[in-house]
């Protein structure tokens, strides 16, 4: 008896990604999901402080129109050495801009494991799973981890009083003028 | 051996843990491997180490000797990967281990309410009273991720 030849195999379905450091740690995010990279650098001038209570990662807004891009210190989100940051991520469909240390490369997955159930604290909001990639294991970063709904609701309301005292400030010239 | 005491009795795995010998239930077992490099990322989950592969699959490394021994492993020989069940859910746990292990045969003795809940019971092997471990209760998971937000403490991240 013959066995039916087994069917050709479909092509395994990979997904592109951005390997980056942070504070020397490699983890990965989805390319689709960086709308941007920007240097450091170059946003500076264009950033303005901004301070949440208790939300210390965040420290400078990005404003583009009607839109505000909370800069989330990548080192301090996940709890590791101070780094500067050289790059920022704009990351897609979120109100964040990612500060990280580098690129490391950019590569293709081919299979996201979901992250073992152990883990069972926040960094189930901060990964989408793990990527087995070159005999090594690399987080892969959910976009949308970065900033929860509470925190946006505190930096919101932080640009809110900074907005209104900088009115106000403006009031109090003109009428002094 | 009689039917009643060999239906009684059932396999277990003894590992060690620096000076102490504990036991878990031989079904939980799924391999001994010896010492593979520890991948770490930052995560907020207490006694965990980081992830290990091994076949194809990302397996955590729970490190339970400083809540068996109030103190950590100084070195360990093997990783005892052992199936850990959360819900219907079950999945690999590697723990290190300090020397190799040894499958018996025993009657364990359940648990008493005043044992702690990683106890699953008790058994004696060569003039040893050996703790059986409950490795749901053991190593983290969800059910501890709601206990521990009750009491506010905050985890440090580990890298």
């Amino acid at each position: 008896m013959r066995l039916a030849a087994p069917g050709k195999p479909s092509p395994a379905k990979t997904e592109q990604i951005i390997l980056f450091r942070v504070s020397g740690q490699l983890f990965a995010v989805s390319s689709a999901s960086v709308q941007e990279v920007r240097s450091a650098d170059s946003i500076s001038g264009a950033a303005t402080e901004i301070s949440a209570p208790g939300l210390r990662k965040v420290s400078h807004v990005l404003r583009r129109g009607d839109r505000s891009l909370f800069i989330v210190n990548g080192a301090m989100h996940f709890g590791l050495r101070a780094a500067a940051g050289a790059l920022l991520f704009v990351l897609r469909k979120t109100r964040t801009a990612l500060l990280i240390d580098g690129i490391e490369k950019m590569t293709a997955m081919t299979r996201l494991q979901a992250l073992p159930l152990s883990f069972c604290h926040e960094e189930r909001q901060w990964y989408r799973g793990l990527a087995a990639l070159d005999q090594t294991v690399v987080p892969v970063v959910h976009p949308e981890g970065f900033l929860s709904p509470e925190e946006l609701a505190l930096l919101d309301g932080a640009l809110l009083q900074a907005d209104n005292s900088a009115g106000a400030t403006l009031e109090g010239t003109d009428s002094a003028q | 051996m009689t039917v009643s005491t060999e239906l009684a009795s059932q396999s277990f795995v003894l590992l060690r843990l620096g000076e102490r010998r504990f036991a878990i239930s031989a079904r939980q077992i799924a391999e001994l491997v010896p010492p593979s490099r520890v991948f770490r990322f930052p995560h907020r989950t207490p006694k965990l180490e980081g992830v290990i592969l091994r076949r194809g699959r990302i397996v955590p490394v729970c490190d339970v000797s400083e809540m068996l021994l109030g103190k950590q492993l100084t070195s360990r020989r093997f990783y005892l990967i052992a199936v850990r069940n959360y819900g219907r859910q079950r999945e690999w746990v590697a723990m290190p281990v300090t020397g190799e292990c040894e499958l018996i045969k025993a009657e364990m003795m359940a648990a008493v309410e005043s044992d702690a809940p990683h106890v699953a019971g008790w058994l004696s092997h060569e003039g040893d009273v050996i703790e059986v471990l409950n490795l749901d209760a053991l190593t983290p998971g969800p059910e501890q991720a709601l206990t521990e937000a009750a009491a506010p403490q905050r985890a440090e991240a580990r890298p």
